[in-house]
């Protein structure tokens, strides 16, 4: 079996001297979409930010493609190809929706052309002119998510995309996670829209009190609906 | 002739063009202040000592190196921005994860230090430096007598606003600067080198300062309180005008020079304190500026 694109072993996080994360371990092989789910609070998101290096205060190994990230700093996180698309979103008032688009620089070949992003998101192009922040939700969700798709990152990191969407729009992201896949991008996703989860993911990793404490086959999934009831608290 | 409340036309177009001068100075200053706290939050307590050095530098690269004004115009404020990129750097950098109360007495502190030491060496009676051969003598208006270098300084600072202005509006380098401004952590998981732009930054707006100081030093003496006096008022304008806001610095800036020009037409007691009688109503009205955001 060839290595895993994201190796985390034993990843323990910390805000200040709240210890969040006790021990995540889990495999991302490239090209696979898998879930971390879980309750609120579980340490998705800081898994997420510990990966990425935001949430500076951690120890434990994640090794992308090879190289042991667990020092580096965020800026040259990103620059292996790890890319990240926050739960709030995050963007920028002061900018353009085109502003926003273009502000992650590339950091290596292979992203997605503006064409085909724009052919993704047709929203975006017809509104590239306006502030950021006037957007609605959902046109902002796809605006973060279109944001990492040109920079030549190989594995997205998404945070709940669907939260709050109507269903339509989760649809549609639905669909942009299965193209980013036939893409050969690899995903990380952060769900609580379980259904959705189930729809997009290969494999399912379930969070708890900052431990991965099961992980879950997407297509053994109806076989664990019970467990998984059980952990999510749904 | 027209007369205007009894008051000749001569008087009060010439105060509105000194006050459209020192609305220049008020303008760029304020200018290189708002773009230090946008993106560094720190309130830059040197920027006065800088303004001084800049008209220093000019004078200095005349007075031992024959260097001549249109040269120290740009190698001025480069040499001043260096400064204060090594200011940042090794200094200002260190209190980022402290209060911002840290690097504003660090800034006070080093406005201390850089006039005191300019004091020391060349004291405090000003040096002169020469109007440009190419900028001296002046047009007759027929209503009024326009100096050649003061129409110049006008229309330098109004370039050096809208330059800055176009720059951070308008320029793939200054969305990243906005985008800085409003999330530094995002914008550096993006891979983009954050504190290098900080660095930048703050030099630029130092080298803004560095600019003002030269275009200064032909019409003020060159001395090392010049920035201290100057730079009071130029707070009151920040503060007018909203901390941060970019437009509203450089609006305000020239805004409140021509007030302070009419008020010494009209009220010549009152023109040294109306800008700081107008940043006591701003405050007490729109405590966060004329243009700027509340949060
Ligand atoms: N900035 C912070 N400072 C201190 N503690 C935090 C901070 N952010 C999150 N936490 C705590 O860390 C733990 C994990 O939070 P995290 O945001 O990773 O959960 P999550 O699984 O993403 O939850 P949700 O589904 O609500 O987004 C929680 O106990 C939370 O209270
Ligand atoms: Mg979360």
């Amino acid at each position: 079996m060839t290595e895993p694109l994201l190796k985390v072993r034993d990843l323990n996080g910390w805000y200040g001297e709240s210890h969040v994360l006790h021990g995540i371990d889990f495999d991302v092989r490239e090209g696979e979409v898998v879930t971390l789910l879980g309750r609120n609070g579980a340490g998705k998101t800081s898994t997420l930010l510990a990966i990425m290096g935001i949430l500076s205060k951690r120890t434990g190994s994640v090794v992308y493609s090879g190289t042991e990230t667990i020092g580096m700093e965020p800026r040259h996180i990103a620059r292996q190809g790890i890319a990240l698309c926050p739960e709030e979103r995050g963007i920028f008032a002061s900018l353009s929706v085109e502003e926003n688009l273009m502000l992650p620089p590339r950091i290596a070949d292979g992203g997605l052309a503006l064409n085909r992003i724009f052919d993704l998101f047709p929203n975006l192009h017809e509104r590239r002119r306006s502030q950021g922040t006037k957007l609605s939700g959902g046109e902002q969700q796809m605006l973060a998510i279109a944001r990492i798709l040109r920079t030549g990152a190989r594995l997205l990191l998404l945070d709940e995309p669907t939260e709050g969407l109507a269903p339509v729009i989760v649809q549609q992201i639905g669909r942009t996670i299965q193209t980013l896949k036939t893409e050969g991008f690899t995903v990380v996703l952060v769900e609580q829209n379980f259904r959705f989860a189930a729809s997009v993911a290969d494999r399912h990793h379930v969070v708890d009190q900052g431990r991965v404490v099961d992980m879950i086959d997407g297509r053994e999934i109806d076989a664990n609906m019970d467990k998984l009831h059980a952990y999510l608290g749904v | 002739m027209f007369e205007l409340l009894g008051i000749p036309p001569q008087v009060l177009l010439g105060q509105l063009l000194l006050g459209l001068i020192n609305g220049s100075f008020y303008a760029v200053l304020s200018l290189g202040l708002a773009v230090i706290f946008g993106l560094l939050n720190i309130i830059n307590f040197s920027h006065g000592a800088q303004y001084m050095m800049g008209a220093f530098v000019a004078w200095m690269l005349l007075a031992y190196l024959g260097i001549g004004y249109w040269w120290a115009l740009i190698a001025s404020p480069l040499i001043v921005g260096a400064t204060g990129l090594l200011l940042e750097r090794f200094a200002l950098s260190r209190l980022y994860k402290l209060d911002h109360l840290y690097g504003l007495l660090l800034t006070f502190g080093v406005a201390l230090i850089i006039q005191g030491l300019f004091r020391n060496y060349y004291g405090i009676s000003g040096q002169p430096y020469q109007i440009p051969d190419l900028l001296s003598g002046g047009q007759n208006l027929g209503f009024m007598y326009l100096p050649n270098y003061r129409a110049w300084v006008v229309v330098a600072s109004v370039i050096a606003c809208l330059g800055t202005w176009f720059m951070i509006e308008k320029t793939r380098l200054g969305a990243y600067l906005r985008a800085a401004t409003e999330n530094p952590v995002l914008v550096g998981a993006f891979g983009i080198n954050v504190p290098r732009m900080i660095m930048l930054t703050y030099a630029f707006g130092v080298a803004l300062a560095g600019f003002a100081g030269v275009l200064a030093a032909p019409i003020y003496s060159v001395n090392p309180n010049m920035g201290a006096d100057l730079i009071i008022v130029v707070f009151a304008v920040v503060v007018i005008g909203g901390m941060g806001s970019i437009l509203g610095a450089i609006v305000t800036g020239y805004g409140l020079g021509l007030i302070e020009g009419l008020t010494r037409v009209f009220y010549p007691e009152g023109s040294a304190v109306v800008i700081f009688v107008i940043m006591a109503i701003v405050l007490m009205i729109k405590p966060e500026g004329l243009f700027g955001r509340a949060n």
